[in-house]
């Protein structure tokens, strides 16, 4: 069975203003048919431009959006049919840290850990373990959240994630905006818990050096298509000319209209 | 067994969340308390404007209005705002990706409406009872108590409808809310007889629950119907709520659908 199973998966939004009783603009296509699969215990990284996607595809995994088309299925069970099958399994980290602002960093985790039907003290206990081990300093556990940095807030959601020891994670970008020592941390994180938990990972970044040493496989996404998937060394080897991934996802993902023509042919 | 467990844990941890941001945000509290307190005081006082012996009466009249005004009101306001609170913040995605039944969340936010809005209405009762020396011999407590733990029931169902705005959009969501609750304290006659009310208004004093709880606490309170009597229509508010709670859930959960299908709970990311 696969971690997930995406077959032919569309998506389409109404902008902002449009309403039911009066159509005045185009939809915008968010996804546009994209089908693949991801392993038990890989990490598939998606690199893409910015609007290319790349949220859309990890809500409609995460059961936050319902495909217009397609079918998404997460070890098995289909996204749209049995969200709450999909849901045990599963967590997210977003790029925004999403948390109630004046509670500490204990009370959201707790609210967390409750919401996933956990025992308090036990997930408590987990909880400092992982922040202990994302390099939080320990008094900074019972602050309002609004008195972190964004860095912070990041391990924090971080540790919300880990501690219902999903199957599957869902990352977008969760090293965004953090400084070379945190994204060290977080990134070190991860490749322990895929080594200890062979945890399903799913990773979106904007950070090359990242995908590559984190991800088995990569795929470059763009207008809402998958416009390359391979591991990241082959990736690099076959469109960056040798200069490694970040060349190979300029000349993917830029307007080289001539590499475009290549690829349909 | 442990589903069970996991979605009491689950109802518990909102209840929780909430009173951990009553104690974050206490100041607020702590205003919103005094000027309730104050707004009650001051329409019980406009019962003393007329000299005679009707004056304790009058006061009680209108203060029983500023309590259950206060208490439906919070517990519609909080039902109605707990989504509209989560999309502020943003958690809400998380919240609605927890495995555990929409029902659940939405009890546990139920529940703390319903202690919430009882504390912040014991405050306004105590700053009553010390203002005025109300007339409450001829009472019927028991009674007046049993229609106003009837009365949230109902509520609570309009309180789910109230939710299901803010889910879609924040900002439409708390107006829709505002104006939802200044039509019940319109039509309710929560101040003054609905007879006052224009005959088309009265009409629709008739559609709201509060309606029926005012009438059934002032028959309680000011003239001492006792809980037999007041049955019919304690009966008829849990009636009401066993229609408005089914029907505010469901369309709670067809809202949220589209919500998933729209792309309206977060856009951003
Ligand atoms: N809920 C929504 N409602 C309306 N439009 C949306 C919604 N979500 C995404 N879009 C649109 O769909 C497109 C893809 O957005 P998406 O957030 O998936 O991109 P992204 O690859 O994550 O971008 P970024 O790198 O900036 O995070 C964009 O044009 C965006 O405006
Ligand atoms: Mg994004």
């Amino acid at each position: 069975m696969y971690a997930i199973e995406c077959l032919d998966v569309q998506k389409q939004f109404r902008p902002e203003g449009d309403h039911p009783w009066r159509r005045r603009k185009e939809k915008v296509t968010a996804l546009a048919g994209i089908s693949f699969t991801v392993e038990e215990g890989e990490c598939f990284g998606i690199l893409g431009p910015n609007g290319s996607g790349k949220s859309t595809l990890i809500r409609l995994i995460s059961t936050l959006l319902v495909p217009d088309a397609g079918v998404v299925r997460v070890f098995g069970h289909d996204v749209t049919k049995a969200p709450h099958e999909v849901r045990r399994l599963i967590h997210r980290v977003s790029v925004e840290a999403s948390f109630f602002k004046k509670l500490s960093a204990q009370e959201n985790l707790d609210y967390a850990s409750g919401l996933y039907g956990l025992d308090r003290m036990a997930a408590r206990q987990r909880a400092q373990e992982i922040l202990l081990r994302l390099g939080l300093p320990k008094d900074k556990i019972r602050a309002p959240l609004e008195e972190m940095s964004r860095g912070q807030q990041q391990k924090v959601a971080i540790a919300r994630a880990l501690l219902t020891s999903p199957t599957l994670l869902l990352l977008d970008e969760p090293t965004t905006g953090l400084d070379p020592r945190s994204r060290r941390d977080v990134q070190e994180f991860i490749e322990e818990i895929r080594a200890t938990d062979r945890t399903t990972i799913i990773l979106s970044t904007h950070d090359m050096q990242e995908a590559q040493r984190l991800c088995d496989r990569v795929a470059i996404i763009r207008g809402g298509q998958f416009i390359a998937l391979d591991t990241p060394t082959n990736l690099a080897a076959r469109y960056g000319g040798g200069n490694g991934l970040e060349a190979a996802f300029l000349a993917l993902s830029g307007e080289d209209l001539s590499l475009e023509e290549e690829l349909e042919a | 067994m442990i589903t069970l467990r996991t979605e009491r844990r689950a109802a518990a941890a909102v209840i929780y969340r909430n009173f951990s941001l009553i104690r974050r945000y206490l100041g607020w509290e702590l205003v919103f308390a005094f000027y309730n307190a104050v707004n009650a005081l001051t329409i019980g006082l406009i019962g003393l404007t007329q000299p005679g012996p009707g004056q304790g009466m009058r006061v009680l009249y209108l203060s029983i209005g500023a309590l259950l005004w206060n208490f439906l009101s919070v517990l519609f306001f909080e039902v109605s705002n707990s989504v509209m609170w989560e999309r502020w913040e943003g958690t809400i995605e998380y919240s609605f990706m927890a495995p555990i039944r929409r029902v659940t969340y939405l009890f546990g936010v139920c529940a703390y409406a319903i202690v919430y809005g009882l504390v912040r209405t014991l405050i306004v009762l105590v700053a009553i009872a010390l203002f005025f020396h109300l007339p409450l011999a001829q009472a019927d407590l028991p009674g007046a108590l049993l229609v106003l733990a009837a009365s949230s029931v109902p509520f609570i169902g309009l309180g789910l409808f109230g939710a299901i705005m803010p889910m879609l959009s924040a900002e439409r969501g708390a107006q829709a809310t505002q104006v939802i609750q200044g039509v019940i304290l319109l039509v309710s006659g929560i101040y003054y007889p609905i007879s006052v009310l224009p005959h088309w208004l009265q009409a629709v004093s008739w559609l709201s629950p509060a309606t029926y709880t005012l009438n059934a606490v002032r028959d309680a309170a000011l003239r001492g119907a006792g809980v037999a009597s007041l049955l019919p229509t304690v009966l008829g508010l849990l009636a009401a709520g066993a229609l408005l709670v089914p029907a505010g859930l469901y369309a709670f959960s067809i809202a949220e659908r589209y919500a998933l299908r729209a792309g309206k709970l977060k856009r951003n990311g």
